[in-house]
């Protein structure tokens, strides 16, 4: 007979009632989201029917967006081992509502892009050659190895905590429906809280959270010497390994802070995640972007200063050529910005913005819009211009003006975003995603753009690197598979730990100061 | 029956040979299965095994009948290629003139699949003051190979005649090793290539390579079918030039399409013969000779370049 369950503060009332609602609004997302993997699915099955040739991968291309896709979720997927193991063993406190959120994008993250080298390859059918004719000096089966230890670790990561509040859900929903009762009665097992059970819970976190370090940073080291192994100028490269785990661990970092702000907005957790929570993964994002930035910059000064015949090429096309406005976004949009935005709230001279007439966010905006609309007319005029000046410089317009435009842009948002501190950090951390999946296509594509020996006598088409609507379809299936899974997952275990949270309250905070880096307190108020 | 010592040695060496093959290059799967099988001492077949079908039982992976190494008509996986031979190509780029006629003997010769060239002609130019020539490029059968490195189920190998060897019937289509080649010699079937009947009645023989298949890898692999019956590989039997010479290293003679064989360590040693992107380390079996002196039009001063350094 379950023991009559004592009734819950209304925070842990509101997170359960997040697990059965499913109102109009999830409907249509799931429904949506579900669209959009058939359509990935549609796609694929144009890919196994008529080969590779429906993507825009030819010899000269052989890896494209599928392999970004690859490093994009797998890298994501290590903030899991960030939040619970290396914020655990530092004893971060204020890690705990957020922990949860960060252990299922790992999970999530790492089932699409273990998925993506399937989706890549040329004979799926033949997929047990790796067993049965699996080499170890290859690379592939490195990523097999480290992925699937990575998958199995992080699951077990996500489990194991979970498992004080899977018994709780089995006490509370013992008149649920028959589904989950059975679920959570089975992988309950057996808790009920005694004094052992909870010592042996916390020693199997303990030596998980050291084991599960090496093995994410062993995930991103040999994803990125699947490039580091070949001999292709821009890969082959011997800081692609910690290179990849900043990238990935800053890409990561910015997608709890989304997840963050979306469940504490569909699932009115305001009392579980607060700004305070924001403002120390921002400071963790800032933390993490100046590493990545630090690598980037090591990895392109060092080629670019020796400027050698092979590598040239694609710096050149990297830096002012082909895949310029994609670099530069990346770098900008995808790193500087993010960053700037995450200080924001606390740079004192933000406000006075507001007071410069061209920043004033109703005159600014209506002449960013008309700029906008001459913007889009300027291609039919720029021609005769550019044949009038023969600048080289001309050409490029466009671009400055865009560059200035958005610039202009982000000034006058930028008391918005003070008063907002939160939509600064979703703002920011949506850029940084973006930017981390370009910047993988920009360490992919240009390196095979610029091979040893030149492209030629390649069929037409075959010279430059087009990614088709398989390709993206693909991707975006994979990308709604993310969100899906997530999403599924809040509704059968709540996205925040329970037990976890509770315990928070009994670990008064070792100092008050919550500008203190680590052990503070994530519910103080702000200075 | 009877087992004389004679007869139970070769029985010893032929199933020796038959645990080597996996062994030397077998699955992780089966080889730690071999772990746990009979420990059998790591000796390589012999020529003297060559043909011979003996009976064998209890030994892992057997099933009664078991073929030695060299022993199958149709090239097996196991063959380490022609003993005793390292197969080398010199390429003379003086005597170039770019008419493709190895590309084209080539591409009839193994159907291959449009697209791809296994011997691509490329027209190089290696600084803005230098002069333009012709660059045949098959497969440079690099005794350090990149490609070979990275495959994640050996459908490629280093054979012991030199060879660089491709099992499109077990390439899974990861196209690593396009991405480790730094030659560019390797194609990816991205369709079903267009087959004729011809070719449809040719079982899969990977040493003559004629059958092609969606989503895998191919290359140039020295023609070992018509090295095999001591013939030049096609490029080199159809070079009007005779720039192209094939031979064997070991026996120092390499010969072209005019007939003319001649020592190859002398042929590079007095031609200031090199190797491509020697840089790299990959240890190429291709050696070219300079285009100086060359009497034949070089490509026009300007070539076609898109991308890479040259």
């Amino acid at each position: 007979m379950p023991r009559q369950p004592d009734p819950l503060p209304p925070r842990e009332r509101l997170l359960l009632a997040s697990l059965t609602a499913a109102g109009p609004g999830f409907c249509a997302l799931v429904g949506a989201l579900l669209a959009v993997i058939v359509w990935g699915i549609i796609a694929y099955a144009v890919q196994l029917r008529y080969g590779l040739g429906v993507t825009g991968l030819r010899d000269n291309f052989m890896w494209g967006v599928y392999i970004t896709n690859f490093v994009f979720f797998i890298g994501v997927s290590h903030v899991g081992a960030l939040m619970s193991a290396i914020l655990r063993i530092t004893g971060a406190e204020w890690r705990r509502p957020v922990t949860r959120m960060a252990e299922a994008i790992t999970f999530a993250s790492l089932l699409m892009g273990a998925l993506m080298p399937f989706v890549d390859m040329g004979r799926p059918d033949r997929i047990l050659n790796l067993l049965l004719h699996g080499r170890l000096q290859s690379p592939v089966l490195w990523d097999i190895l480290s992925i699937g230890t990575y998958l199995t670790g992080s699951t077990l990561f996500l489990y194991v905590p979970m498992i004080p509040d899977i018994a709780l859900l089995r006490d509370r929903f013992a008149a649920g429906p028959a589904w989950r009762r059975r679920l959570y009665a089975l992988l309950a097992l057996g808790w009920n809280g005694t004094e052992a059970q909870r010592r042996h819970l916390e020693r199997i976190m303990g030596v998980m959270a050291i084991l599960i370090i090496p093995i994410a940073v062993s995930v991103h080291t040999v994803v990125s010497w699947i490039f580091g192994m070949t001999l292709r100028a821009g890969w082959n490269s011997t800081i692609f390994g910690p290179y990849f785990v900043s990238g990935a661990l800053f890409s990561g970092a910015a997608a709890v802070v989304t997840a963050m702000a979306a469940f504490r907005w569909a699932y009115h957790l305001e009392d579980y995640i607060t700004e305070a929570h924001f403002r120390r993964m921002g400071y963790l994002v800032i933390a993490l972007g100046m590493i990545y930035a630090y690598f980037t910059f090591a990895e392109y000064l060092t080629p670019s200063y020796k400027m050698a015949a092979a590598e040239r090429g694609y710096l050149s096309a990297v830096f002012s050529g082909q895949f310029a406005r994609l670099f530069w976004f990346t770098q900008v949009g995808g790193v500087l910005l993010p960053l700037l935005l995450l200080t924001v709230p606390r740079i004192a001279w933000v406000p006075r913005l507001a007071r410069v007439p061209i920043l004033r966010p109703v005159p600014a905006l209506a002449t960013l819009a008309t700029l906008v609309l001459v913007l889009l007319l300027l291609p039919a005029i720029l021609p005769r211009t550019a044949a009038l000046g023969g600048f080289a410089a001309i050409r490029q317009l466009p671009v400055w003006i865009v560059v200035a435009l958005g610039g202009w842009l982000f000034l006058t948002l930028l008391p918005v975003f003070r008063q907002r501190p939160i939509a600064a950090a979703v703002v920011a951390s949506l850029l940084v995603n973006v930017g981390a999946w370009l910047k993988r296509f920009v360490i992919i594509v240009p390196t095979l753009q610029y091979p040893f020996l030149p492209i030629q006598r390649a069929p037409a088409g075959w010279a430059l690197y087009r990614p088709t609507w398989v390709e993206w379809s693909i991707t975006a299936g994979a990308l709604a598979g993310f969100v899906l899974i997530y999403l599924l997952f809040s509704k059968v275990f709540p996205i925040v730990s329970i037990w976890e949270t509770r315990e928070e309250g009994r670990h008064p905070a070792p100092e008050s100061s919550p500008a203190g880096a680590h052990g503070g307190a994530a519910d103080a108020p702000a200075p | 029956m009877g087992l004389t010592r004679r007869s139970f040695l070769k029985v010893l060496a032929a199933g020796t040979a038959a645990a080597a093959g996996p062994l030397a290059r077998g699955g992780l799967l089966r080889r730690l299965r071999l772990r746990f099988g009979a420990r059998l001492p790591a000796l390589v077949a012999t020529k003297g095994t060559s043909g011979t079908l003996v009976q064998l039982s209890g030994l892992p992976g057997s099933d009664g009948e078991v073929a030695v190494a060299y022993a199958a008509e149709r090239s097996a996986r196991t063959e380490p290629g022609e003993a005793g031979r390292r197969w080398v190509m010199v390429i003379d780029l003086a005597k170039c003139d770019g008419c493709r006629e190895c590309t084209r003997a080539c591409t009839a010769m193994h159907f291959v699949p449009s697209g791809q060239e296994w011997i691509r002609v490329y027209e190089m130019r290696d600084h803005a003051t230098g002069n333009a020539y012709w660059l045949p490029r098959p497969c440079m059968q690099c005794d350090n190979p990149p490609c070979v490195k990275v495959c994640p189920v050996s459908a490629t190998w280093k054979r012991e005649d030199g060879i660089v060897m491709q099992d499109t019937s077990r390439c899974i289509g990861c196209r690593f090793c396009i991405a480790a080649c730094p030659y560019q010699a390797r194609g990816f079937n991205w369709v079903q290539p267009a087959e004729s009947e011809e070719q449809r009645r040719q079982p899969y023989d990977m040493e003559w390579n004629t059958r092609h298949f969606k989503g895998t890898t191919e290359k140039c692999i020295f023609c070992p079918g018509l090295v095999k019956k001591g013939k030049l590989p096609a490029c080199a039997a159809a070079c009007p030039m005779g720039a192209i010479y094939f031979g064997d290293q070991v026996e120092d003679a390499v010969t072209n399409s005019q007939g003319e064989t001649v020592r190859f360590s002398e042929l590079i040693k007095e031609n200031a013969g090199y190797r491509f992107l020697e840089e790299l380390g990959t240890e190429p079996r291709v050696f070219y000779l300079p285009a100086r002196k060359r009497l034949y039009p070089a490509p026009p001063a300007e070539p076609a370049v898109l991308g890479g350094h040259h």
